[in-house]
């Protein structure tokens, strides 16, 4: 079979799968509001402490801090914070036999699915947030609370290439999880679990360079970082270059070792697939 | 008093259906558990990080955080029914099913379902009260425990107040609405810190248009014995939560109007 050939019902299943879940306006819009919520919320608190501090000269200004909140609210869904839910659909109805008989490969299959799935949510999500926060705000004279523009055209130009690296990562994570739902037989355990870890070590809850200075290089170092804080630091400008360039390393070698955790896992668990009824 | 043996068999039932499948109750107990208790890892980190702010410590913000979290566990727990009314009940046709039954919708809809994964966000409340009586030295003397009840229960009234209008606004959406989840899960968000770090509009919000600052900010300053730094009088601070109830009897009236109003989706 010809390599070229190969590619092509990937690229198909991708296609197809983003055009389906940018129908979804009615949960665009919903997702857009909870996240301008979460987000005035944060901004107005950070406000405050940054206000208030007696302590001069942190890790982060209050603008940077602010527009990190900004951009993690408008990159909400690109973060793994459950399995893909056909995945799950598929093993409660046991349709994922089907994916089992396709001439493909079953971890590609699903990895650019759950890919095409996690962007094309983000992307009116997204654009919504870049028009309120980054063109609404100052325009209502709350410059002080607007997003943005990235440090400096070079940041933003790595910034580009750490968000593909953010959402291969990501991907990767979420077909661990796939991973999990397959083996338990139930999207319900670790659905609950996994967004405690997500929140806390991705930097959505609080950049993990306000995390206490003793922690910074474990906090940058595990593998979550690379699923949001990595990217922020580097268009917040944080981030030299060179740490730049090593941050997008890091997002690299933790994809190449979630990926071949996932396949591997696949391979054994499907091995011992029992499908049931007929 | 009959109404409240049906509830209790409603619950024992409920109960009875969860415990068959111990462990996945417990996974999703543990789940709610870490997902809430990890707010307070940012909280510190942010105290770590800047000190106090506005003269409000750490043991302050935990005990809003605790207080609005026992709140919203108990009337989580409570409401499930409500939560899901639009997509179990109005979609399906299933409200005629209730409507037919010789008991009011609303008990029906209190006793549709008992989450014992709640509990797991009921325990990080009272753990971060426990943090926040530590930290500050809080003594609980009776008067204190007695206010501290009166503000969860009206808490309790207030969220489930919500949950009310959100089913009711399933009569006319035909769903239900998540973007209730904004006030509710959202608000549990704002209630932790004090009132006075917010912009001006959003205080107000916070007190006339979904009151939460009146069950968890003003009862809890009349706690720690504080005065309001954004000028709410003394002696109103411990009768705030009252106005949780007053919310319930508003949403309780309106829910009563969109039944009358109900039409069925039909079969």
């Amino acid at each position: 079979m010809a390599r070229a050939l190969s590619c092509r019902p990937y690229l198909a299943a991708f296609a197809a799968r983003f055009r389906v879940m940018l129908q979804y306006r009615a949960a665009a819009w919903a997702g857009f509001t909870t996240q301008c919520w979460w987000g005035g919320l944060k901004v107005m608190v950070y406000a405050a402490f940054y206000h208030h501090t007696t302590q001069v000269g942190g890790p982060m200004t209050l603008a940077q801090t602010i527009t990190y909140t900004w951009l993690a609210q408008a990159l909400f869904t690109l973060q793994p914070w459950s399995g893909d839910p056909d995945v799950a659909a598929g093993v409660r109805t046991g349709a994922i036999g089907y994916d089992r008989l396709r001439p493909i490969d079953t971890y590609h299959w699903w990895f650019v699915r759950a890919a095409a799935w996690m962007t094309a949510r983000a992307l009116p999500r997204a654009a919504l947030m870049a028009l309120a926060a980054a063109v609404v705000l100052p325009l209502l004279h709350l410059d002080a609370w607007a997003w943005r523009m990235p440090a400096d055209a070079a940041h933003a130009a790595l910034f580009l290439l750490s968000l593909v690296w953010m959402i291969v990562l990501s991907v990767a994570f979420t077909m661990l999880l796939n991973l999990c739902i397959v083996a338990t037989l139930t999207d319900r355990g670790i659905n609950t679990l996994a967004p405690a870890l997500v929140i806390l070590f991705t930097g959505n809850l609080l950049p993990l360079g306000l995390l206490p200075d003793w922690l910074q290089p474990a906090m940058l170092a595990q593998p979550f970082a690379g699923m949001l804080d990595i990217p922020m630091r580097i268009y917040i400008g944080t981030l030299d270059l060179t740490g730049a360039w090593i941050g997008i390393g890091l997002q690299v070698f933790w994809s190449l070792v979630l990926i071949a955790l996932g396949r591997a896992g696949l391979r054994r668990v499907m091995a011992r697939l029992e499908m049931q009824g007929g | 008093m009959n109404a409240l043996y049906l509830l209790s068999r409603y619950f024992i039932s409920s109960v009875r259906g969860q415990l068959l499948y111990p462990g996945v109750n417990l996974l999703l107990g543990l789940g709610a558990f870490l997902t809430s208790i990890i707010e307070l890892v940012g909280i510190w980190a942010l105290f770590q990080r800047f000190g106090n702010v506005q003269g409000w410590r750490y043991g302050d913000i935990c005990l809003f955080f605790g207080m609005v979290s026992i709140s919203f566990a108990l009337a989580d727990f409570l409401s499930r029914g409500f939560d899901v009314f639009g997509s179990e009940f109005v979609r399906t046709g299933d409200f005629d099913r209730l409507l037919l039954r010789p008991r009011s919708a609303a008990l029906q809809l209190i006793g549709y379902d008992f989450r014992l994964k709640v509990l797991g966000r009921l325990l990080q409340g009272l753990l971060v009260l426990g943090v926040a009586t530590h930290s500050l030295g809080l003594i609980w003397h009776p008067a204190t425990v007695g206010l501290a009840l009166w503000t969860i229960a009206g808490g309790v009234a207030l969220f489930f107040g919500l949950m009310v209008l959100q089913a009711t606004l399933a009569f006319w959406t035909v769903e239900s609405l998540e973007i209730v989840n904004v006030v509710t899960y959202g608000g549990v968000q704002a209630a932790q810190f004090p009132l006075s770090l917010y912009a001006h509009w959003f205080r107000n919000f916070l007190i006339f248009v979904v009151p939460i600052a009146c069950i968890a900010y003003f009862p809890v300053l009349a706690i720690l014995h504080k005065s309001d730094p954004t000028g709410m009088p003394d002696w109103f601070l411990p009768l705030a939560p009252a106005v949780g109830f007053v919310f319930l009897a508003v949403s309780l009236a309106v829910w009563r109007f969109g039944v009358r109003k109900y039409t069925s989706t039909g079969t």
